[in-house]
């Protein structure tokens, strides 16, 4: 019998599934009872290098509205989600009890098809370049981009828009005379328009109404969107010559930059050459939108970029209109498949907030950072074309998930870079959670790290118990286009045991899986911080939690001392204490920007990465033994010990005060000093092993005790010792924080007077 | 000149007195019931006066525009000298040379009358028009020096307080140097202590004649901020091209005509001090529905194009590297100019944008903040979707109704309001069309009109036969002197005012006349009103003052003076008139008439205002005579032939060959000639070429047929044509020497050019026809003609002296016809 652990890790890796709950209670009362969701994180293009694709095509429940591919029986299989009996296809005549089909084995729960079907599109990389950057930028990203050519697969295309107070469209297929088209920044054009200025219609095209311009003849659309290995010469000479944008800047005025219309006509030409292929729109910004559609801020410098403060007191006039616009562009793109992402590189704000639903609904990415010559740039934009062990890019495109239920449950909804298809279903739940009303979510960009947190509800009624030893099942389909631009279809499968929850809530309660719990309740409470007042997220997560321990916690009434809470939820109340002291839900001292950015990779990083984002892990290093993993606690911040905080975004490595002292006085570069040399390099190389390995790069902070940027470290972990508690100080445990924030203690302890009150 | 013959040909001349030559026409006309029996059948078609009647009267006996021309340079020998008050000028026929002496040279100002009448009543009643044809940037021939150029320092040209008139030799010192009495206005201003110089006995300053505003009739000023657009002096001026790539514009070869000539004529862009570079900036577009920009800054490896499709909001997509130095992006700008004609060889792009074209220019020299020029080259009617889009309304049925002013008035406002905007800016449009049928030339015109450009049109080009032509047009276009954002400003002593004005100009007030730009060879008509009496002791005076950027980026004011006398006689003003100038006047007139009215209304009012003004003549001027006796007087003898030549040209009276363009076209350009250029237009020059031995060039003899002989060559000029006539009959060794062959039939009539042959009639020949070429503002290309070949009827076109195939009179005719209307008005 293997344990939870094991199995909920085997389930993991096979399928890249975890579930908040590993027995489903079997009613829809008891479900409810629950707290917690039937919910559960999944990792659509999880990496399976053991897992080879099969060259034919998926057989399908022959029920048209049903299409799911099962279990089989016999030469008659039923489907598990409808009950449908169906024939074998003529090509699986051979079948037998030891000739099985690969989907019939039980270690093939999640199989990949390889789709013949339809021709095979390139894929497609469009830069979107601000020129609107100073002179030293402008030339660092250059850089970047002209390495980036020699990264892509050879018939990838590319395509080029540079944009600073026009929009150039580059033609890149030109001899002689470099072209390019011009867009006046202003001007709101649709994609009609866009089309027709770039000369991608052809007049006799127009007769068909109705159908979309199906990528035409390949003159035409091909002058911007190139194959690599054709414009490689050409681009190169032409990211060369690349200027800052000409036109002066008056004193006290910011350049004006046109990215609304940058990107609508990136989003228009590809609508228009390429729709339903995989593409990717990679926008490179200096700056906010400073003019025309999409803009976030004036040109004038006197007015300054909207803050948090400014968003509550609806004092950010641009904001709406703006959010609106890169709504409706990110939609259009999404129903094409494109993604977008976007490079944002400035020591200020440069509209994230605004901007940033172009990545999250698109599946693109949101990299930010201080400047384009900065290894955390350029590191990370080369991780973006990093590949897998076949030689291809670790991204996938156009993806769509649908999801299939049996019976007794219904999907409320999905949390990630996804948007809904709005497909109705049988299998559709109207208690929405996450983006819902759909059995189909579209993924325009995926990579084998994209996890999505899927919600559940069970329906079934609490007066039709289910037979024992039934199982319920969910299956995940996801279609999408391989790097190496095959279509692809990975199907997984998963069941798991009803339980009745009156008379085995102890099994229930030993299948709960805390970490999946925690990362996919935060990303409610995050969906919930888009659209809410954060105190009411932080409201309504304090009452889940509350109920929660209620539920499950051993107590007697009224004796908050008597609280005991089992090993399998244990360390579920930490990570909400850490979550609600997160820049995902608190705002205080972030941009909105930041804040963007950071709910950005927090509802699309697997649960390991979500964890360290909810709860940042804190190494130690000392001569007193091998590095530990310590509380992230002020506790653990001591004079002779050095800590690696690793919180996803940061990296902080922190010299206690001795061992700073030491370091000033340049011990580690006398011989006799070798074992403090090789102290201070241990928590290095292992924070190079991650910054190897993270995308995107995290901020390396190499800090010590008293030092300005120490703060990254002070402001994460519990302050257990602050200025308030004196009777810690002078102590040789750890430092205080200067702080009114409440410590996990005083936390835990409210919690367990709420939990065990029966007024609650 | 001669006053002294004045008194022997006062009133009338010798032939017409004379029974025996005239006496037919005297009398009821007997031969002329029909058809002249009204002004309204005039000008329909000629139905023959019947051989009987032309036998009658003999043409060598009426007065001889030839005869007038040939006595004229007989009698100029001496250089004219403008110092005296009133005096006439040679004819413009003449050559002659000039001294300033304080009135501006008949090569800046002419004017219809250089004693004007005292009253509005007198002018009234003689109908003569009173007015002046100014051309501000005449370019002097080289004995004569163009005008100095004079700084008055940091507070600017001294003027005076109340009308603004610039210090002038018309200014009179007083108290003893302090202060100075405005010849205009009469008003005192102080002399600035800067200014002060002491005046000696009879009242001239002492510096009179170190000052050219004290002793000359034209001069320049610097001028300050305080004349400059926003109070910030201005940016040298920029040419940018914009070249038109259609098929129709690739095909007839012109783009690769263009963009050859342009590397080497950019070597020649305007400057003032020949050894320095031009300052001018550059910049090339190309289009056909949508705009290509190129950047072509030096440091560039290869130019780049910027492509606008968004023809609905112009803009101009770059700024550096658009308008950029020749000398600086030379490599850059001639491998653009290589690959133009490359890049669109495939092209099958048909329609074309007009407005946006204009539009993008005008842009570019906002945003460089300059004044400018562009160049524009086009092909065909511009249809595609955009701002300034037209329809083909050629309708042929129109011509010679009631309706017939729409077809000149030009589609919509859209032009209208583009000029306008152009003006503001300083953006003057030279147009070179190339047609292959209808382009509206009306609308196309309008903004080059309005903003001081020009227009170029090579109908059916093509590039073996027009080339020359094409090129040595632009050369001279982009190469010849112009000043640009210019103001012209005519300010009169009191008792008249400028009141009309004529020309390619755009005016927001009813004083200022605005030029985008302003070059050499254009004029302005203007006509001068009275408001009260004028004074016989002061004359009238009147300056016309031009402020402009010259092409190496100074503000410059140009001013010319000129006084004429008044008189209190009708007899003085008939004797101090200039013919030329009073065609020129009367072309201007008649041409801006069709605008607003039938063309018949028109053609009537010109008849009925030059009878009324011979007659006035009659009446109150020649001693008395028979009434059926034609008297004209000496200054106004070729007035009817002239004046028929004005109501029997293409815009008026067209023939039914003649394209709506071609009319738009020849009325827009006349509107800016100066008298040289009307008078050979409406009476072309015909030389015969029998014996070119001498230097000087044969004589010319009257555009009659019957004055052509079988057996002689001919040439022909009118400043827009250039026609060599060959008779039918010619010797052997002339054709020979001509065109290399003996034989008539052999003749080649397609040639543009004569053949370069080592015989001296050859070399004279082809020396007189570019000598032709090189006096006139357009080249002409030259046009073989040989006799009963069917070119002939074109060439007859220009025999004006004879009936022409539209209907016009034959000069004798409309003499008759004339003499009739006049008889009529004195009964």
């Amino acid at each position: 019998m293997t344990t939870y652990q094991e199995f909920i890790q085997q389930n993991e890796d096979r399928d890249g599934v975890r579930f908040s709950w590993n027995l489903w209670p079997s009613s829809r009362l008891e479900a409810t009872r629950l707290v917690v969701p039937v919910s559960c994180l999944f990792t659509p293009l999880k990496e399976r290098p053991d897992l080879p694709p099969v060259q034919y095509e998926p057989v399908l429940c022959s029920r048209a509205n049903c299409k799911a591919q099962v279990d089989f029986r016999a030469k008659i299989w039923a489907c598990n989600f409808c009950f449908q009996r169906n024939p074998f296809p003529p090509s699986y005549a051979g079948i037998s009890e030891v000739n099985q089909p690969a989907e019939l084995m039980p270690q093939f729960s999640t199989i990949e098809y390889i789709v013949q079907r339809g021709p095979t599109a390139p894929l497609i990389f469009l830069y979107v370049v601000d020129t609107c950057l100073e002179e030293e930028d402008l030339q660092a990203l250059k850089e970047s981009l002209q390495m980036s050519l020699s990264l892509l697969p050879p018939n990838a295309l590319v395509g080029l828009i540079t944009f600073g107070r026009m929009v150039q469209v580059h033609e890149l297929s030109c001899e002689g005379i470099a072209k390019s088209y011009v867009f006046r920044g202003t001007k709101d054009l649709n994609s009609k328009q866009i089309q027709e200025m770039l000369g991608l219609t052809k007049p006799t095209a127009q007769g068909q109404p109705g159908r979309p311009a199906a990528p035409q003849d390949a003159a035409s659309t091909c002058r911007f969107l190139q194959p690599v290995h054709r414009v490689d010469m050409n681009l190169t000479d032409l990211l060369g010559e690349l200027q800052r944008d000409p036109w002066p800047v008056p004193q006290g005025k910011r350049p004006l930059r046109s990215t609304g219309v940058a990107l609508s006509v990136a989003v228009g030409l590809l609508e228009g050459t390429f729709p339903n292929t995989g593409a990717r729109v990679m926008l490179f910004i200096g700056g906010p939108p400073t003019q025309g559609p999409g803009m976030v801020v004036g040109d004038e410098l006197k007015t300054p970029i909207r803050s948090w403060h400014d968003i509550q007191k609806d004092n950010a006039r641009h904001l709406k209109k703006a959010t609106k616009y890169y709504e409706a562009l990110a939609n259009r793109s999404a129903v094409n498949g494109h993604s977008i992402d976007i490079y944002a590189c400035a020591l200020d704000q440069t509209g994230l907030l605004e901007m940033k639903c172009l990545s999250n609904l698109t599946g693109g990415h949101i990299v930010m950072g201080d400047s384009f010559n900065t290894s955390l740039f350029k590191q990370t934009f080369q991780r973006v074309f990093s590949k897998d062990l076949n030689g291809d890019f670790r991204m996938a495109f156009g993806g769509v998930l649908e999801v299939k239920t049996s019976r007794e449950l219904k999907v409320s909804g999905a949390i990630g870079p996804c948007v809904s298809l709005n497909a109705k279903g049988s299998c559709v739940s109207e208690n929405e959670m996450g983006i819902g009303g759909t059995t189909q979510w579209k993924v325009c960009g995926l990579n084998p790290s994209t996890t999505l947190g899927l919600y559940f509800e069970v329906v079934n009624q609490h007066n039709a118990p289910i037979p024992q030893g039934g199982r319920g099942a969910i299956q995940f389909v996801t279609q999408y286009q391989h790097s190496n631009t095959q279509r692809r279809i990975r199907v997984t499968t998963i069941a798991r045991n009803w339980a009745d929850a009156q008379s085995q809530i102890q099994l229930i309660e030993s299948s709960f899986d805390q970490e999946a719990a925690a990362v996919l309740m935060a990303r409610l409470g995050v969906f919930r911080a888009e659209s809410e007042e954060g105190p009411d997220v932080l409201r309504w997560l304090d009452r889940q939690l509350i109920r929660l321990c209620q539920k499950f916690g051993q107590f007697n009434k009224d004796d908050p001392t008597s609280f005991r809470l089992s090993e399998s939820l244990s360390l579920y109340p930490q990570f909400m204490f850490h979550l609600r002291r997160s820049p995902f839900l608190q705002v205080f001292n972030n941009s909105p920007d930041e804040s963007s950015y950071y709910r950005h990779h927090f509802v699309r990083q697997d649960l390991t990465q979500s964890l360290i984002m909810i709860q940042p892990i804190l190494y130690s290093y000392s001569f007193y033994g091998p590095p530990e993993p310590v509380l992230l606690d002020s506790g653990s911040i001591l004079p002779d010990k050095i800590l690696l905080m690793d919180t996803f975004f940061q990296l902080v490595i922190y010299h206690g005060e001795t061992i700073a002292q030491w370091r000033k006085a340049g011990y580690q570069d006398m011989a006799e000093y070798e074992n403090f040399k090789q102290l201070l390099q241990a928590p290095l190389d292992d924070a190079q092993e991650i910054l190897q390995t993270r995308f995107p790069m995290p901020r390396y902070v190499d800090t010590e005790h008293g030092g300005s940027q120490a703060r990254f470290l002070l402001s994460k972990v519990n302050p257990s010792q602050t200025h308030n508690n004196l009777y810690a100080w002078g102590q040789e445990t750890g430092a205080p924080i200067l702080t009114d924030d409440v410590s996990l203690q005083v936390f835990m302890d409210h919690l367990k007077k709420l939990a065990v009150s029966t007024f609650f | 000149m001669a006053n002294s013959s004045k008194k022997s040909i006062l009133h009338d001349i010798g032939p017409l007195r004379e029974k025996t030559s005239y006496g037919q026409v005297r009398g009821p006309q007997p031969g002329y019931p029909g058809p002249y029996s009204g002004p309204q059948n005039y000008g329909g078609p000629a139905q023959a006066p019947g051989p009987a009647a032309q036998k009658r009267l003999d043409p060598d006996a009426i007065p001889s525009p030839i005869q007038v021309i040939e006595d004229d340079k007989a009698k100029s020998t001496e250089p004219f000298t403008t110092g005296v008050r009133g005096q006439a000028p040679p004819l413009v026929t003449t050559t002659f040379s000039v001294r300033d002496q304080g009135n501006a040279s008949p090569r800046f100002v002419r004017c219809t009358a250089y004693n004007m009448p005292c009253t509005a009543d007198m002018a009234k009643q003689s109908q003569v028009p009173l007015a002046a044809v100014i051309k501000p940037l005449a370019i002097l021939p080289p004995d004569e020096t163009p005008p100095y150029v004079v700084d008055h320092g940091e507070p600017g040209p001294i003027r005076c307080n109340r009308c603004k008139a610039y210090m002038c030799p018309y200014m009179q010192f007083i108290e003893g140097g302090r202060r100075f009495q405005c010849g205009f206005c009469s008003c005192v201003t102080e002399v600035p202590p800067h200014y002060f110089q002491h005046l000696d006995h009879t009242g001239k300053r002492v510096d009179c004649y170190d000052r050219p505003e004290l002793s000359l009739g034209s001069y320049e000023f610097l001028a300050t901020v305080d004349y400059c657009k926003n109070n910030k002096l201005p940016q040298p001026p920029a040419f940018i091209f914009l070249i038109d790539v259609s098929y129709n514009a690739v095909k007839s070869g012109m783009v690769n005509i263009v963009c050859q000539e342009l590397k080497t004529l950019l070597d020649y862009l305007p400057r003032e001090n020949p050894e320095a570079d031009s300052v001018v900036r550059v910049g090339f577009v190309t289009y056909n529905k949508v705009l290509h920009f190129y950047n072509v800054k030096g440091s560039l490896a290869q130019p780049q194009m910027l492509v606008v499709s968004d023809v609905s909001d112009m803009f101009v997509p770059l700024l550096d590297g658009f308008l950029v130095n020749v000398n600086e992006s030379r490599q850059v700008i001639e491998s653009l100019l290589d690959q133009i004609p490359d890049m669109f060889a495939d092209t099958r792009e048909t329609e074309t944008v007009f407005g946006p074209v204009i539009q993008a220019g005008l842009e570019a020299l906002k945003a460089a903040d300059c004044a400018g020029k562009l160049f524009i080259f086009h092909t065909s009617l511009p249809i595609a979707e955009a701002p300034g889009k037209l329809k083909n309304r050629e309708d042929k049925k129109l011509v010679g109704t009631d309706k017939e002013k729409s077809l000149f008035q030009p589609q919509g406002s859209f032009y209208n309001t583009l000029a306008k905007d152009c003006v503001a800016q300083g953006c003057c449009v030279d147009l070179f069309l190339f047609p292959n049928q209808y382009v509206d030339m009306t609308t196309l015109g309008v903004v080059p009109v309005s903003t001081g450009g020009s227009v170029y049109k090579y109908t059916y080009f093509q590039a073996a036969t027009d080339q020359e032509r094409f090129l040595n047009d632009l050369r001279r276009d982009v190469e010849k002197p112009m000043g640009f954002d210019a103001v012209m400003r005519v300010r009169t002593s009191t008792g008249i005012r400028a009141t009309d004005f004529f020309g390619s100009f755009f005016m927001s007030n009813t004083t200022d006349v605005e030029l985008a730009g302003l070059d050499c060879d254009k004029a302005i008509t203007v006509e001068f009103k009275h408001d009260d009496k004028l004074s016989e002791d002061t004359g009238a005076l009147m300056q016309c003052a031009v402020l402009y950027t010259s092409c190496s980026g100074q503000r410059r004011l140009r001013v010319h003076n000129m006084a004429v006398n008044c008189c209190s006689q009708l007899a003085d003003l008939y004797r101090n008139c200039e013919t030329d100038t009073i065609i020129n006047y009367f072309s201007k007139f008649a041409f801006r008439g069709v605008l607003n009215h039938p063309t018949k209304t028109v053609r009537d009012t010109l008849v009925n205002q030059c009878a009324q003004i011979l007659a006035c003549y009659r009446k109150n001027c020649a001693s008395p005579s028979s009434a059926g006796q034609l008297i004209l007087p000496e200054c106004m003898k070729l007035l009817p032939v002239y004046l028929n030549c004005v109501l029997k040209s293409d815009v008026l009276l067209p023939a039914a060959d003649v394209s709506l363009d071609d009319r738009a076209y020849l009325r827009q350009f006349i509107s800016s000639m100066d008298v040289t250029e009307t008078h050979v237009f409406f009476y072309p020059q015909l030389l015969p070429l029998t014996n070119l031995d001498s230097s000087s060039l044969p004589v010319a003899i009257r555009a009659s047929e019957e004055r052509l002989s079988k057996g002689g060559v001919y040439i022909l000029e009118t400043g827009l044509h250039l026609f060599l006539w060959v008779g039918a009959s010619v010797q052997q060794e002339l054709l020979q020497n001509l065109f290399g062959t003996p034989s008539f039939s052999q003749i080649d009539a397609s040639m543009t050019s004569l053949p370069v042959l080592d015989n001296p009639f050859s070399k004279r020949l082809r020396e007189i026809i570019s000598n032709f070429r090189a006096q006139r503002p357009r080249y002409m290309k030259l046009m073989v003609v040989k006799q009963e070949d069917h070119s002939e009827l074109i060439f007859r076109h220009f025999l004006v002296e004879d009936k022409s195939a539209s209907g016009g009179a034959s000069y004798v005719d409309f003499l008759c016809h004339m003499h009739k209307e006049i008889r009529q008005l004195l009964s």
